[in-house]
């Protein structure tokens, strides 16, 4: 085996120093009985290229192995990434290193992090940022728990049920067993999180809105704002799409307390939905209440400026039992992949396409409306919105991916049943104006 | 140092990002224009983020030195302990960034998403035959998460079971993260100590074993590298109270093809595929741990998961006594495909011979060092040994600055001051993929360093001396915490 490179010289005269005889001596110290009498029946090894045609084949059982469109997001976009940035992203001295817990020899992993803390503060206007989490969800959910362990007497926290629906069952597996509650906040006509519902609930520790929804709608976040200050509560925003960002008013100017993110839009592959990016930022107040790692600039022993892991007390090494979570690996080389994104693009770069998504599916929106779909819901919205379509649509839905690779659309009725025929649809600059031509003439 | 990797090349320096900034530049290929602009109603639109702006050789130069101050399992041996830094596959790259792979949308109905199916359907199966267990969820993002899992699953049991647990068990030797994800579910951790052979002694969990006790967590092999040989016999006065065994699976590279935990008492097991399965750390994830449990638990595994129906697969979500959701979708299924390469790279044959070679190159280091450092457990070893600093102390010489000099003759320190039941700890983990040659390398390099230790300890005390920078203010750091520029 190519990985193992032990010759049988080298395993005789190992096994002297140790004053064994064969490789299964060195087991001697594991009772007979604990030790297995069953093989493990895994295929004979492959070969490298034996590997790459079984891969192959496996991978061409996805459609995404066509060229596709994908109409559809909800958590996942297709951008463009370029060439730079797998290519940066590869190299072995980042990919192949550990966490940074020997500063001398990690300053490339750790002022990349450094940089990607600060760009995500810029995206979001907030005070600072944690080196990442896994996704959105997770992220989401620590931040609920910090709103939950600040309040003294209530253990509910406010959900807009605009919340990515797969995000909300997150936050349910992790505040259920610890006794906390989830209140949903309804939706409106107007596809946006009720206010009005929010003002009337009593007792909660927090509220949580994602902006923009899930249904692709901007929310008002300054009210919201408002009245998490009147009910002197914590403030927390969510996003799944980062790229909104380079156009919206960013969450920080609403004076949000908390921000949940996913940063997949910036540079990482869909990779069937993992591993994405969770972002994680806060005020300057909630900065040791965050839970996960930072990174920090400091000085070496000859004055010369470096870059640590910090404010190491909150997490699990040293009070343990106490840490504000159990994070320890979290997403770092999708964090670095994000930084060179968003230097890549700069700030000339992200608010063009940011602008361009918006362009696009206001393009299609239109042009579905023109192929006889109704607009769900009349709100802002960045490069998502829902549309009710025909009863006909399902079958051509599949007829689309079939015939022609395109993903038209995703069903809300299993996550809103009450939203019978309504779909969500995505354009991103990586659809072209054919496409949405194209699109728009098969479903008429 | 002759004869030894560590040596002085040509380090460039470089600014923060924001330093080199120009305003007018831009590194992107933007997309033309094809459509009207569609303006946002003003109200709702920001300025734009004060990004670098940056040529495409800006970008370029940037990270490729910044790279250049970071060490990597590609450019030396990282005997860190408890963190199977094994040699990454560079195949499993290419595998995982297939097209059929890498833009499959999360969303796409299984019908389409066969590929993806059938690879973690198949990854379950193979883990399970590893590990022994009965079910596997591959969608933890990391080994804390994948803990985090494992204890739901045990608090939902006994939930389920008519009467919630208060305490759980967790000995001296276990990883940082276990009382922290036992704090997750409410459970308070009842710390015991391991006994004087390192290992855990049935009399000391049955002192504290009672029927308030959700169960035990145990690392097997431990963080000291030493076999529970217990683990039966404890698992046995945990089930008898009505308990659970829950098994950290970090140090599973020991392992494989010797002991399967599920024949061995445990009840629910994490792996982590960024160790044992050899997918990249990538300097502190995405990382990825399954967890693997008995029949019993099946019922509260995450959801959705992962079904076979004939010749086709599916994802099912309607499992009423799951614990739920713990990721936005399946898990870091781009990681998966790393692991799955390996798997089927080296065959039943190849995961046994090297857990073999991890705990042979091992032993060969514990024999070979334990003149030169304390050894405090004199004992036949797994994967990992732990020595201290107690000879170096007479001459005020400490793990760190061992640690620290090994960094001149380049290598990556080993992990230092863990476990906690070591004082000093330097906790050496070769792995498999390390040759003779190179750890007999690393040997020399911390006998020269001991050496220094007695000759020359002032120097010691100052090292690194050849890296990008010297020991760094992490007081300061955190008391004047700055976070961005």
């Amino acid at each position: 085996m190519r990985y193992l490179p032990h010759t049988r010289e080298d395993i005789e005269s190992m096994l002297k120093v140790s004053g064994l005889s064969s490789l299964d001596d060195l087991f001697n110290c594991i009772p007979d009985d604990l030790k297995t009498k069953q093989k493990m029946d895994i295929p004979q090894a492959l070969s490298e290229w034996e590997l790459d045609t079984h891969m192959e084949e496996l991978a061409s059982l996805n459609a995404a192995n066509k060229n596709c469109k994908y109409f559809i997001g909800a958590g996942s976009y297709d951008h463009y990434i370029p060439a730079i940035i797998p290519y940066l992203i590869s190299r072995s001295e980042f990919m192949t290193a550990y966490t940074p817990y020997q500063p001398e020899v990690s300053q490339g992993t750790l002022q990349g992090i450094y940089e990607f803390q600060t760009m995500v503060t810029q995206l979001l206007g907030m005070d600072v940022a944690t080196a990442s989490h896994y996704d959105c969800g997770t992220a989401l959910a620590e931040a609920c728990l910090i709103a939950l362990r600040k309040h003294r007497t209530s253990n509910k926290i406010a959900v807009s049920s605009l919340i990515h629906p797969h995000h909300r069952q997150i936050m349910q597996t992790y505040l259920g067993p610890a006794g906390y509650e989830i209140v949903e906040i309804p939706y409106t006509d107007k596809g946006v999180t009720d206010i009005k519902a929010l003002e009337k609930m009593d007792d909660i520790a927090g509220i949580a809105v994602q902006s923009p929804n899930f249904f692709g709608n901007v929310e008002d976040l300054a009210s919201f704002k408002t009245v998490a200050a009147d009910k002197k509560i914590l403030f927390i925003t969510s996003f799944t799409e980062a790229l909104a960002y380079g156009l919206l008013k960013n969450p920080g100017s609403f004076g949000a307390d908390l921000v949940a993110g996913e940063g997949q839009s910036l540079g990482i592959a869909k990779s069937f939905g993992g591993p994405g990016l969770g972002l994680l930022a806060g005020s300057k107040k909630q900065m040791r209440n965050l839970p996960g790692r930072f990174v920090g600039k400091t000085l070496d022993s000859n004055s010369d400026k470096g870059y640590v892991l910090t404010l190491a007390t909150r997490e699990q090494h040293i009070r343990r039992e106490k840490a504000s979570s159990n994070i320890c690996s979290n997403n770092g080389l999708n964090a670095m992949t994000a930084a060179i994104y968003l230097a890549t693009t700069g700030k000339i770069g992200i608010r063009e396409i940011a602008q361009q998504n918006h362009d696009k599916a206001f393009y299609l929106k239109t042009g579905l409306e023109k192929a006889g779909f109704k607009p769900a819901f009349n709100s802002p919205f960045f490069n998502e919105f829902v549309v009710k379509v025909p009863d006909s649509f399902k079958a051509k839905k599949e007829s689309l991916i079939n015939d022609k690779n395109i993903f038209a659309g995703i069903d809300l009725e299993s996550f809103y049943p009450e939203l019978k025929n309504h779909y969500l649809f995505c354009a991103t600059e990586t659809i072209s104006k054919l496409d949405i031509d194209q699109l728009v003439k098969e479903v008429q | 140092m002759e004869n030894q990797p560590g040596t002085k090349g040509l380090v460039f320096n470089e600014p923060e990002i924001w330093d080199k900034s120009c305003n007018g530049r831009c590194a992107m290929s933007l997309p033309k224009a094809d459509v009207k602009r569609a303006q946002l109603d003003k109200t709702l639109v920001g300025d734009a983020p004060e990004l670098p702006q940056l040529s495409e050789l800006d970008v370029v130069r940037h990270y490729t030195r910044l790279s250049q101050w970071n060490f990597g399992v590609d450019s030396g041996m990282y005997p860190l302990g408890s963190c199977t830094m094994k040699y990454n596959p560079k195949t499993n790259e290419v595998q995982a960034s297939r097209k059929g792979f890498a833009s499959a949308h999360p969303f796409t109905e299984n019908s389409y998403s066969q590929g993806s199916l059938k690879l973690m359907y198949d990854l379950e199966q193979y883990l399970k035959e590893i590990t022994g267990f009965h079910a596997v969820t591959l969608q933890p993002a990391a080994g804390a998460h994948g803990e985090l899992a494992g204890m739901l699953m045990i608090h939902k049991y006994h939930a389920k079971n008519g009467r919630q647990r208060s305490k759980i068990i967790i000995p001296d030797t276990a990883h940082g993260t276990n009382p922290a994800s036992a704090s997750l579910c409410g459970y308070e951790s009842v710390n015991i100590k391991s006994g004087k052979n390192g290992i855990l002694e049935p009399e000391d969990v049955k002192a504290v074993m009672d029927e308030d006790t959700a169960g035990i967590m145990v690392t097997n092999p431990n963080t000291l590298g030493l076999f529970e040989s217990n683990i039966k016999k404890i698992a046995d006065i945990v089930h008898a109270k009505g308990g659970l065994v829950y098994g950290d699976g970090a140090n599973m590279n020991a392992i494989m093809g010797i002991v399967k935990p599920g024949e061995i008492g445990i009840d629910v097991l994490h792996l982590n595929l960024h160790k044992t399965f050899s997918t990249p750390h990538g300097g502190g994830g995405p990382g990825s741990g399954p967890v693997a449990v008995v029949k019993k638990l099946e019922p509260f595994l995450p959801v959705p998961r992962v079904i076979k129906n004939k010749d086709s697969y599916e994802f099912l979500t309607d499992c009423p006594d799951t614990i739920g959701r713990l990721h936005t979708f399946y898990g870091h299924f781009g990681v998966l495909i790393k692991a799955f390469s390996y798997i089927l790279s080296m065959g039943a044959k190849g995961l046994t011979n090297a857990s073999k070679l991890a705990v042979l190159n091992a032993n060969y280091i514990k024999e070979s060092l334990k003149e030169t450092l304390n050894l405090p457990y004199d004992l036949p070893c797994m994967h990992e040994c732990v020595f201290n600093d107690a000879i170096q102390k007479e001459h005020h010489i400490t793990t760190m600055d061992m640690a620290k000099r090994l960094l001149d003759y380049g290598f990556h320190p080993p992990t230092v001051y863990f476990p906690l039941v070591v004082e000093g700890a330097f906790m050496v983990e070769p792995t498999e993929t390390e040759s003779k040659e190179d750890i007999d390398q690393f040997i020399d390099a911390v006998k020269a360093i001991a050496k220094e230790a007695r000759t020359d300890p002032e120097t010691l005390r100052r090292a690194p001396f050849l890296t990008k920078v010297t020991r760094l203010d992490e007081v300061a750091a955190a008391r004047k915490p700055c976070l961005c520029g």
